[in-house]
C-alpha cells in the first residue's frame, strides 16, 4: 500500500529519479530558468526551494546539506553567495512555475521553473523586437 | 483461446466507435495580443504572461 507516502515517482526508479532532480536542481540554479514537464517542474520547485533556504544560512553544515543535492562545486558557492543573498528578506516561494504549453511528438504539457528574480535578457529582446516592428512597417 | 462465436458488422464498430471524440481545448483570448491561448499558459503568440514579458521574441517558435 501506498497510504500516506507523498513522493512523486514520475516513472522512473529511486536512483534514475534523484539524480535527474539533483541535475535539474543546478541546472536551474546555473541558468535561472529552465523548461520541463509540469509533473517534474513541481518536484523540483520544492526541492529548490529547499535548497536556497539552506543557502540563506550559511554554515559548514548547512553547505554539507545543500551538497548533498547540488553535487557541483561552482554552483553550491553560487548558491550560498550570489543566489541565496539575493532572496535575503523573501521567506519561500523563491521560484516561480509557468506553464508554457504542449510537448510536440508526446503531448506532455511544459513549464518553465524560473527564480523569482529571473529577467530574460533584455537587450537582445528588445534589438530584436525593434527590428520585427520595422518589417511590419 | 477464446473465439468469437459471431460475425462483427461494421455498424456494430462504428456504433462502438460513436463515442471516440475529441475535446476542445479551453481557449481564452491573451490580454496582451488578444490572440487565443490556453488558460493559465504563456501566450505562444507574444509570450506574456501575469501582465509580462516572459517569452523573448528570439526564442518565440513561428
Amino acid at each position: 500500500m501506498r497510504h500516506r507516502k507523498t513522493v512523486k515517482k514520475l516513472g522512473v526508479k529511486k536512483n534514475h529519479r534523484q539524480a535527474m532532480m539533483r541535475n535539474m536542481v543546478v541546472s536551474l540554479l546555473d541558468h535561472g530558468r529552465i523548461t520541463t514537464t509540469h509533473a517534474r517542474a513541481k518536484v523540483l520547485k520544492s526541492l529548490a526551494d529547499k535548497m536556497i533556504t539552506l543557502g540563506k544560512n550559511d554554515t559548514v553544515f548547512s553547505r554539507r546539506v545543500a551538497g548533498k543535492t547540488i553535487q557541483n562545486r561552482e554552483t553550491l558557492k553560487k548558491l550560498f553567495h550570489q543566489i541565496a543573498p539575493e532572496f535575503a528578506d523573501r521567506n519561500g516561494g523563491y521560484t516561480r512555475i509557468i506553464r508554457a504549453g504542449i510537448r510536440r511528438g508526446d503531448n506532455a504539457a511544459l513549464s518553465m521553473v524560473e527564480l523569482v528574480n529571473y529577467e530574460p535578457k533584455v537587450a537582445e529582446s528588445d534589438e530584436k523586437e525593434k527590428k520585427s516592428e520595422e518589417k511590419k512597417k | 483461446m477464446s473465439l468469437p462465436k459471431r460475425r462483427h458488422s461494421h455498424t456494430r464498430g462504428a456504433k462502438r466507435r460513436t463515442h471516440w471524440k475529441l475535446n476542445k481545448p479551453n481557449l481564452t483570448n491573451c490580454p496582451n495580443c488578444s490572440q487565443k491561448k490556453l488558460s493559465h499558459h504563456v501566450c505562444p503568440h507574444c509570450g506574456h504572461y501575469d501582465g509580462r514579458r516572459v517569452i523573448l521574441e528570439s526564442k518565440l517558435k513561428s
